[in-house]
């Protein structure tokens, strides 16, 4: 490979000459083709009840068949088996925060967001994986892994089949589960609780 | 070259997936496949898909699905933006270098939420055709005119394919388009949609999933009292500029039934993967189909065509056919793009 | 047994935001030249073509590899088509060995690419997802909470990725092709940088560039016919995990680490630190140079900082360099960018690598991931033949 990218391959070094009648002819830089294609999605068997449930307020999570791992949003299956989860859980609206990011920039489609704001993987008590949601009501250098937080959701009559009645999650007050057991290690924490007990 | 068969396969097909996703519809698919022969995950060696994000409407949607397969622990896999034949190609490779002697094949396309002719729109070539945004049955009208007028075929013998497809399909559950009592004369009558194509020389779209296992040697007799070996896979391409193309013909379809070693002997079923009557007559005679042999005989992928997963499910259809001794000697065909521009072919036998 | 395979050319475009003066096809061709012309080889004696690139909404075209057939020299030949998302430019020269290595081809040509210019990637890349809430802003807002959570576990000093970021931004001086050539750069701009989403700054993140990369792959004769030095591959693997588990290492995947131990085991690797004389990996966030080198075994759990803040990485006096050619935070065409890895692993062994060759390089790891940290693909390439 040549030590100069300026320099082309020699296949493509050529002169390329153009018809004397097009010599004064301004070259084509660019097309700009638009294009446009709608999709109706669907949310499929696991996140209907997911979505129909949020408008009463509710979470719902699905339980795996193999160990009993509860999985929020429920997507119908334990991705580390393949094995469907037809049973829902209901879930609490509090949790703790997991991973977390302090985000100082713009996201297409949310003006309404203020910056920075903080993003984070919600793990809801009784689930065993993470969520994302937007954590409030506290200062962003205040948000630690660990920290108890509860849904802050829309007014009753503003609730309808999505996951943005949860307008974001604030801080309850109540003392920090320790990093060790939060987050993605909870699990491992639960893991290791069930096998003393065991 | 090691001996590898196909020893598993399992598909769903309807009309529109309205309350499944895709992740939902591959997780009975891939666990009926696995199951069918006695494996989990943990037996597989190594697992590829195919896909399309266009056709989902989302970039890395095959991220999501990989959920159905259970990769935990994690898994030796790849994925190819392809028909899930060319996944099944991927997978033969990687048997054929040794170390592992079993893999996962799977793939699945959901056309509803989308409109699929025009989604191919985007197919073609962004600078030349795409800016004329001519959409995918107007474009195979063009193919037919052709056809019709050079006399490569005629009315009657595209109607004579749609009917065989309609009546093939009256006993298959999978079809999502059927008549047992369709005749020539009835088809002839149909409206075109693009003239001169009718509603029955175009495939019927349809949202489906496919999955398939393959094993080496004597882990595939272990595995499955007839194995479908194959014995020939190969695929091509033909450039995509329909102006640099005889549209009467699919030169990488030839190439790959002679590569494949298609007509060295008789074949007893072929399943083929055409969007359109035409390029099902159009294949026929590229791949040298003769009269022994029984063409899409369940409808084929006229009588349902999953994008993405048209192919594989091809494959599957045949290779079932080895597997339950209906059949000694099968093909199962694939075509991606524009005018049948890229062809696969799998060429199978029972022991 | 495998069909020894080696790399006998490779091809990269200059990497920079826009190629406004060359179309796709222009693109993919200028690499797929020079890797021929550095292999002394014509299109004919190409037996297949295998190509990778991120999601076709960044073009917008779907499944470009079928209307650059043509441009591909792809006619009349077997045309396959990878997408493993970022890591997909290392799957697919994996994919294209794996023809070699199964004694179907005896040369095959591999090419990674993205135009992010033609389309809108930004806008390619916030396709909503349908039914759920649109919070995060980028790869950056899902990658620092996991940063974070590697700063927390290892205690590393705040501003090992500051040190990363100016490390890699100093080869890419010495590498014509990268897309950031930021001469008068110092390391107090680098830390004075804008913080998007902590604790990762404007500073630690990838360009976005338009690019292609390719290799031309021959098997054991057509290495050794090769009148130039030639790059043997010692191992190559492919690892997938899935996204969100219960207890999942997100930190530390096990599909990482799954990954590497298959790859070195391979080439028959025991101390990787000694025996590896230059490393390519993928670090789109300069976190992740540290991360990755503990996951891969090049040091102990907790220790990959500290491999920064001794300068060894440095191609300058490092005894394990890193990223000499500048790295993905210095040149990222996205399904170019771990083929670019591939590449460059292959280029230091062959002592081709110019102003940043390693001196006297004889191991080589070429690395690449996607997903949400779930796609691996990993090769180790040599300037000898392998043994077994």
């Amino acid at each position: 490979m040549s030590a100069d990218p300026s320099i082309p391959p020699t296949a493509l070094s050529g002169e390329v000459s153009l018809p004397e009648k097009l010599a004064d002819v301004e070259p084509v830089r660019s097309v700009r083709t638009p294009i446009r294609l709608d999709y109706d999605f669907i949310p499929g068997s696991a996140s209907s009840g997911y979505l129909n449930a949020f408008a009463d307020r509710k979470i719902l999570g699905q339980r795996s068949p193999v160990d009993g791992a509860v999985f929020v949003p429920p997507r119908g299956v334990d991705p580390r088996h393949g094995a469907a989860t037809p049973d829902y859980v209901e879930l609490p609206d509090t949790g703790h925060v997991g991973g977390f990011c302090v985000t100082r920039l713009p996201i297409p489609g949310r003006d309404d967001l203020e910056i920075p704001y903080v993003s984070a993987w919600i793990h809801l008590d009784g689930a065993d994986i993470g969520f994302l949601g937007l954590v409030a009501g506290i200062d962003t250098s205040e948000v630690r892994m660990g920290m108890r937080v509860r849904a802050v959701w829309k007014p009753d009559d503003e609730l309808g089949r999505t996951a943005e009645n949860i307008l974001h999650w604030e801080p309850t007050g109540e003392p920090d589960i320790p990093v060790t057991a939060a987050g993605t290690n909870a699990w491992h924490a639960k893991q290791a609780a069930a096998g003393e007990q065991g | 070259m090691r001996d590898i068969a196909v020893v598993s396969v399992a598909q769903h097909q309807e009309k529109a997936l309205t309350h499944t996703t895709e992740v939902e519809l591959m997780v009975p698919i891939i666990n009926e496949a696995r199951g069918a022969v006695g494996l989990t995950q943990d037996d597989i060696g190594f697992t590829c898909s195919g896909s399309s994000d266009f056709l989902a409407g989302q970039a890395f949607s095959f991220v999501h699905t990989l959920d159905a397969v259970g990769a935990i622990p994690p898994i030796s896999e790849s994925h190819v933006e392809m028909d899930g034949a060319w996944a099944l190609y991927e997978a033969w490779v990687k048997l054929q270098i040794g170390g592992v002697d079993t893999a996962l094949v799977y793939s699945y396309g959901k056309s509803s939420p989308g409109s699929l002719r025009d989604v191919l729109s985007t197919q073609l070539d962004p600078y030349y055709l795409g800016p004329l945004w001519p959409d995918a049955f107007s474009l195979a009208a063009l193919q037919a005119r052709i056809m019709l007028e050079s006399g490569a075929v005629s009315e009657q013998r595209l109607a004579e394919i749609a009917v065989r497809s309609l009546n093939g399909a009256a006993d298959n559950s999978l079809a999502v388009r059927s008549s047992a009592d369709a005749t020539v004369e009835g088809v002839l009558a149909e409206a075109p949609i693009a003239d001169p194509l009718r509603p029955s020389d175009c495939a019927a779209s349809a949202d489906g999933g496919v999955a398939v296992v393959l094993a080496a040697g004597d882990r595939a007799r272990e595995l499955c009292e007839r194995p479908a070996w194959i014995r020939g896979i190969d695929h091509r391409i033909d450039p995509h500029q329909p102006g640099v193309r005889d549209l009467t013909r699919a030169p990488s379809a030839q190439a790959v039934a002679v590569n494949s070693g298609a007509g060295n002997d008789r074949l007893d079923v072929a399943e083929l993967a055409a969007p359109f009557t035409t390029q099902e007559h159009i294949l026929e005679l590229e791949l040298g189909l003769g009269n022994g042999t029984a063409v899409n005989a369940k409808g084929g992928a006229l009588a349902g065509h999953t994008m993405m997963a048209a192919g594989l499910m091809r494959i599957a259809d045949a290779a079932a056919q080895i597997h339950d001794e209906r059949a000694d000697r099968v093909l199962g065909h694939a075509a991606s793009g524009l005018y049948l521009q890229q062809n696969l072919v799998c060429v199978m036998e029972g022991e | 047994m495998a069909e020894r395979t080696a790399v006998l050319g490779v091809g990269q475009t200059k990497y920079q935001t826009t190629r406004g003066d060359v179309s796709l096809p222009g693109l993919v061709r200028e690499a797929a030249y020079r890797a021929l012309e550095d292999a002394e080889l014509g299109w004919d004696d190409i037996d297949a073509v295998v190509v990778g690139k991120a999601p076709d909404f960044f073009e917008g075209v779907m499944q470009p590899e079928l209307f650059l057939a043509e441009a591909l020299g792809a006619v009349g030949k077997p045309l396959l088509r990878v997408h493993t998302a970022g890591s997909v430019g290392g799957s697919t020269a994996v994919v294209a060995a794996s023809l070699v290595q199964a004694g179907i081809h005896r040369r095959v040509l591999t090419l990674g690419f993205e135009k992010q210019s033609e389309s809108n990637a930004t806008w390619a890349l916030s396709l909503p997802q349908p039914f759920s809430v649109s919070i995060n802003a980028g790869a950056g807002g899902y990658f620092s909470p996991i940063i974070r959570q590697y700063m927390a576990r290892t205690n590393a000093p705040e501003l090992i990725g500051c040190m990363v970021a100016f490390k890699d931004r100093q080869h890419a001086l010495r590498n014509p092709y990268a897309h950031l050539q930021q001469k008068d750069l110092t390391f107090d701009q680098v830390v004075e940088s804008p913080m998007l989403w902590e604790p990762i700054r404007f500073s630690e993140t990838c360009p976005s560039s338009d690019g292609a990369c390719a290799l031309v792959l021959g098997d054991e004769a057509a290495g050794d016919a090769s009148t130039k030095p030639v790059a043997w591959i010692h191992g190559a693997a492919l690892r997938s995990e899935a996204n969100n588990f219960p207890g999942r290492d997100e930190v530390n995947p096990q599909a990482s680490r799954d990954c590497a131990d298959d790859v070195f085991a391979q080439a028959g690797i025991t101390n990787r630190r000694a025996e590896i004389d230059a490393v390519e990996i993928y670090v789109p966030f300069s976190w992740y140079e540290p991360m990755w080198l503990e996951s891969l075994g090049f040091c102990e759990i907790g220790d990959g900082w500290k491999l920064v803040e001794e300068g060894a990485t440095h191609l300058d006096g490092g005894d394990l360099p890193v990223n000499c050619s500048g790295g993905v935070l210095s040149s990222n065409p996205i399904g170019a960018s771990g083929m670019i890895r591939f590449a460059e692993a292959a280029l230091q062994v062959r002592g081709m690598a110019g102003d940043h060759q390693v001196d006297g390089a004889r191991k080589a790891f070429g690395h690449a991931y996607g997903g949400g940290a779930q796609y691996y693909a990993m090769w180790i390439v040599g300037a000898d033949k392998p043994t077994s």
